[in-house]
């Protein structure tokens, strides 16, 4: 009981990373959230007893994915622009 | 009107969705209800601990019974590294020049060179071990990758040898598929196990599980770096 609360929780935690990070005009932090969902779903494969693939999301969802877009991110432009219907950008509302 | 239309269609997706699953208990496997029909995951659990002597059954399927879909992944990892460093060549044109910097403090450099042995032993355990505990070639490999990495944000002039990652890929993929053939000369086929069992739990065991997977481990760990080298060099076009 105790362990389908805790999965449910993190399940609770990765939906609202996952918002977050779509809702996020600063994608920095967008970057760093997927991150977060990574470790969760690293750590919800362990509980679901399948250490191989936790180590393989940790290593890689965790650390390869989320530097290689932090340096593409210090390459291009750290704010997320949006563009309207003339294809003019603008600078992110709000 | 639109949204209530969308609203009313993941309503019934999702109304399909939870009443297809919900018998299904999370975590669980019940998707055989078939008495008579015998999984094929016990055939693997029996033939892995009876015959191969390996106590990892992830690791015996990936690399024994699913071997050569293993090569077929280790191909297509090879390939995107291949594109990725071919599209960038172009852009590359002071070859050694950081397009890329993270100033680093003094204490994130010494860390680093305190903590990158640690890591890069890590990840050969983890391959090295990888028919024995959790963890193989590819998990292996991302760890030592990242210790490069670590190794790479912290130092402005630390630089891998591209020829060096070449020549262990390669030899790697040529271990890897000279393995699988070797199977062929002993009566069997491709990737057969042809070496001695050995003894369950033993680190000389499971034939030639270690071999291919140390192949895989040294494989990615070039290829992974490779990318993340070429990333970092990439010259960008606003910092110039």
């Amino acid at each position: 009981m105790i362990a389908f609360i805790l999965i449910l929780v993190l399940l609770v935690l990765m939906i609202a990373a996952s918002i977050y990070a779509v809702r996020q005009k600063d994608l920095l932090y967008a970057v760093i959230a997927t991150g977060i969902i990574s470790l969760i779903l690293s750590i919800l494969f362990y509980l679901l007893q399948a250490p191989d693939v936790a180590l393989t999301e940790a290593a890689i969802g965790v650390a390869l994915t989320t530097i290689i877009f932090v340096i593409t991110i210090r390459n291009t432009e750290r704010m997320e622009v949006e563009k309207d219907n003339n294809n003019n950008t603008k600078p992110a509302a709000k | 009107m639109k949204k209530i239309l969308v609203l009313l269609l993941l309503a019934v997706v999702g109304f399909y969705v939870a009443e297809t699953f919900f018998d299904i208990g999370f975590g669980n496997s019940h998707f055989v209800k078939n008495e008579a029909i015998k999984p094929v995951k016990d055939i693997y659990l029996q033939q892995t601990v009876q015959e191969l002597k390996v106590s990892n059954t992830v690791t015996s399927i990936v690399v024994n019974f699913r071997g050569f879909d293993t090569l077929g992944e280790v191909t297509v990892l090879f390939l995107s590294v291949t594109a990725l460093g071919s599209i960038l060549y172009k852009k590359r044109h002071h070859v050694g020049e950081r397009s890329v910097l993270f100033s680093a403090s003094s204490i994130v450099t010494s860390g680093s060179k305190l903590l990158f042995p640690a890591i890069v032993l890590l990840g050969a355990y983890v391959f090295i071990h990888g028919h024995l505990s959790p963890g193989g070639g590819f998990q292996g490999g991302v760890i030592i990758a990242t210790g490069f990495l670590l190794m790479l944000l912290a130092y402005e002039n630390y630089s891998v040898s591209h020829n060096g990652l070449s020549i262990v890929e390669s030899l790697a993929g040529i271990t890897f598929a000279g393995v699988g053939l070797l199977g062929f000369m002993n009566g069997g086929t491709f990737l057969q196990n042809f070496l001695p069992t050995g003894v369950l739990n033993d680190l000389f065991s499971g034939g030639v599980i270690p071999i291919i997977y140390i192949a895989v481990g040294f494989k990615v760990a070039a290829e992974l770096t490779g990318v993340i080298y070429t990333v970092l060099n990439e010259k960008g076009e606003q910092n110039g």
